[in-house]
């Protein structure tokens, strides 16, 4: 349940982006935001070098008393096999996501582009991940270039420039990296959130007890309408009891003795969805309580 | 064959209903496909869609379109955020699975070599023969710089690369770092594996500069002619000019190719994104990416082979002509394998 209202309160408009199925139908899918991509590459990278130092033991100690140049070959090449192929494995696998990505609840998937909605090719895959060596490693190599062989400022600048690449992401409207820039993909949330309880499902002597006239289904719009599905999923006494006065000051309602707050509300939030679905029928889409339609 | 359709309300059901919102009963009716729904991709993510029986994968599309069409009402009848976006994750879940890649592994790297590494060739050659072209050009004209001035040597060549063959050097020492066979062969085998990780990182970075309107690729593509030139400079400056060719070749016609491949792929990126023509700019570049990826994978390949020739069969075979013949004859298999025209019979074929 918990996981249902973070879904529904992070959703910011701007994230939404259309994706338009074959059968016509626009899936409004979300992109990651900045923290969770900064969050799955830092333990995509953990990953790495943690089995980078086990492959160590693996290969070099245990190989180098059979036969110590088989066992250093393999482990260069287990080293660059490790780097490269690990963000490609787990991206051209059915998921579209390194453990990291998984973690953080986010995919890779295909951009829309001038030749339509594209299926998320391996080719797609190779290409965003070459960009990685100069968006990551690049930046890294210059950081830690030794100051024998390059000049400090030479290597600052060289920081600064492959920088760029790094902070690229922050600087245009769907987050994409240079490789999802060159690779046609971006990076979107694969949240799971659960069906809740259907709120409007009430016990009908409950509904009996709360008769609310039209002029009081008409106080709200269905913005309120949806920040009372919040109020009301969160289940928190304090904000309940709070939101529950401010509704009955507003439509004028009068609290009996033993009225409960919780049921008021739901009660409350049945009708007044009744009569905004009711609406939408008709075609109104009563935006909000200042929306005088 | 189940039927999706929901249930027809009863007479009596539908005076029990009365009460209840039409989206509520719209919810009701439904849930039952969506949980079913849900519980196929859930079991496809854990165990595969080996864990799939004919019935379930005849039912997989039918829930989806049920859930497609479930949606689109919902939004249009519906103020439960719940069931939207629970519906909205769901339809993409299922949408990634349906229409996500298919082709097994195996059928994949199958097509990638009979078909879509040489037509990724054929389709950037002009970019390739840019790429071709800076590095023949910078080549000559290192060539003949060192050939004039031997000092040009060490501005064109990383001295950590030359090692020993620099002008400094004696004719008689620098024939010898041509021919001589390592004293035994251990270590070769970490040389190759260290020069395969090493070409391919500087393949991969030739590509992946392009991203700036192919002017650093230009510039690596140069720097590596030069490099070559300088070399084949002071050798032919020794009269050793034949012997260094034998000692470039065997190895040089995969690596030097699959660097021109590389370079290609940089500057293919690099042109559509500076002229994206009607498309827009990123549009073109997403365009231009997938073709040189692909052909990336190819160029990572070719250096894997290009590594194992350069640190096993150039240390082991020291006879020229048999260098030679080598090197030429693996260019020209290349050379015909990515691009004599193939008939386009393959059923996959887009």
């Amino acid at each position: 349940m918990n996981e249902t209202l973070q879904h529904n309160a992070q959703i910011k408009s701007t994230d939404r982006r259309s994706l338009i199925t074959p059968e016509g139908i626009d899936l409004q899918i979300q992109l990651a935001d900045v923290g969770a991509r900064i969050g799955a590459i830092v333990i995509d990278l953990v990953i790495i070098n943690i089995a980078l130092v086990l492959g160590f033991f693996v290969f070099v100690l245990a190989g180098i008393t059979v036969n110590p140049e088989v066992a250093i070959s393999l482990y260069i090449v287990f080293a660059l096999f490790l780097r490269s192929f690990y963000f490609l494995a787990f991206e051209m696998g059915p998921k579209a996501a390194t453990p990291g990505k998984r973690m953080m609840k986010i995919r890779v998937a295909a951009r829309n582009t001038a030749i339509g909605q594209a299926r998320l090719s391996a080719n797609a895959v190779f290409a965003r991940n070459a960009l990685r060596e100069i968006e990551i490693f690049l930046p890294l190599s210059f950081l830690m270039a030794n100051s024998e062989s390059v000049d400090g400022l030479v290597g600052l600048l060289g920081l600064i420039w492959s920088g760029l690449f790094l902070l690229f992401p922050l600087f245009n409207k769907d987050r994409l990296r240079a490789g999802d820039l060159i690779a046609g993909t971006w990076v979107v949330r694969s949240p799971k959130p659960l069906l809740g309880r259907d709120l409007a499902k009430q016990d009908s002597h409950k509904v009996y007890t709360f008769l609310f006239s039209a002029e009081q289904v008409e106080a709200y719009g269905i913005h309120e309408l949806h920040v009372l599905e919040t109020v009301l999923r969160t289940n928190k006494a304090a904000t309940l009891q709070e939101v529950a006065d401010r509704i009955r000051k507003k439509i004028k309602w009068e609290k009996s003795v033993q009225e409960n707050d919780r049921d008021f509300l739901n009660a409350y939030y049945r009708a007044l969805r009744k009569r905004l679905e009711a609406r939408l029928i008709m075609g109104v889409r009563r935006k909000n309580k200042f929306d005088a339609r | 064959m189940r039927d999706f359709s929901p249930a027809p309300a009863s007479p009596s059901e539908l005076d029990i209903a009365d009460q209840s919102l039409k989206s509520e009963r719209f919810r009701e009716l439904r849930m039952a496909q969506w949980a079913q729904l849900e519980d196929l991709l859930n079991r496809m993510d854990k165990r595969g869609i080996r864990s799939l029986d004919t019935q379930d994968i005849l039912d997989l599309p039918k829930l989806y379109r049920g859930a497609l069409s479930a949606l689109s009402v919902a939004r249009a009848t519906s103020l439960d955020q719940n069931v939207i976006a629970y519906l909205e994750s769901l339809c993409t879940r299922a949408y990634y699975r349906l229409y996500g890649t298919q082709a097994g592994l195996g059928k994949r790297i199958i097509a990638f070599l009979s078909r879509d590494w040489p037509q990724a060739a054929q389709r950037l050659w002009k970019d390739t023969a840019i790429s071709a072209l800076l590095i023949i050009i910078s080549t000559i004209a290192a060539y003949f710089l060192v050939q004039s001035n031997p000092d040009w040597f060490y501005s064109f060549v990383d001295a950590g690369l030359a090692g020993d063959r620099t002008p400094a050097a004696s004719t008689e020492a620098l024939r010898s770092t041509l021919y001589d066979r390592p004293d035994d062969e251990t270590g070769l085998g970490i040389f190759a594996s260290y020069l395969f990780s090493n070409n391919s990182r500087v393949a991969i970075f030739a590509f992946a500069l392009g991203f700036a309107f192919g002017i650093p690729t230009i510039f690596f593509m140069l720097s590596t002619g030069f490099m070559l030139g300088g070399f084949i400079g002071l050798f032919a400056s020794r009269d050793l000019g034949f012997e260094v060719g034998g000692w470039l070749i065997i190895h040089g016609s995969t690596e030097i190719f699959a660097i021109i491949l590389a370079g290609g792929a940089g500057l293919h990126i690099g042109r559509a994104i500076a002229f994206p023509g009607s498309l827009s700019r990123t549009q073109s570049a997403a365009l231009a990416g997938r073709t040189s990826g692909l052909l990336m994978v190819g160029v990572v390949l070719m250096l894997l082979g290009a590594g194992l020739l350069e640190g096993y069969a150039r240390q082991l075979i020291t006879s020229d002509a048999l260098r030679y013949s080598i090197g030429i004859g693996l260019l020209i298999l290349w050379m015909m394998y990515l691009y004599i025209p193939r008939s386009q019979k393959d059923p996959t074929a887009r």
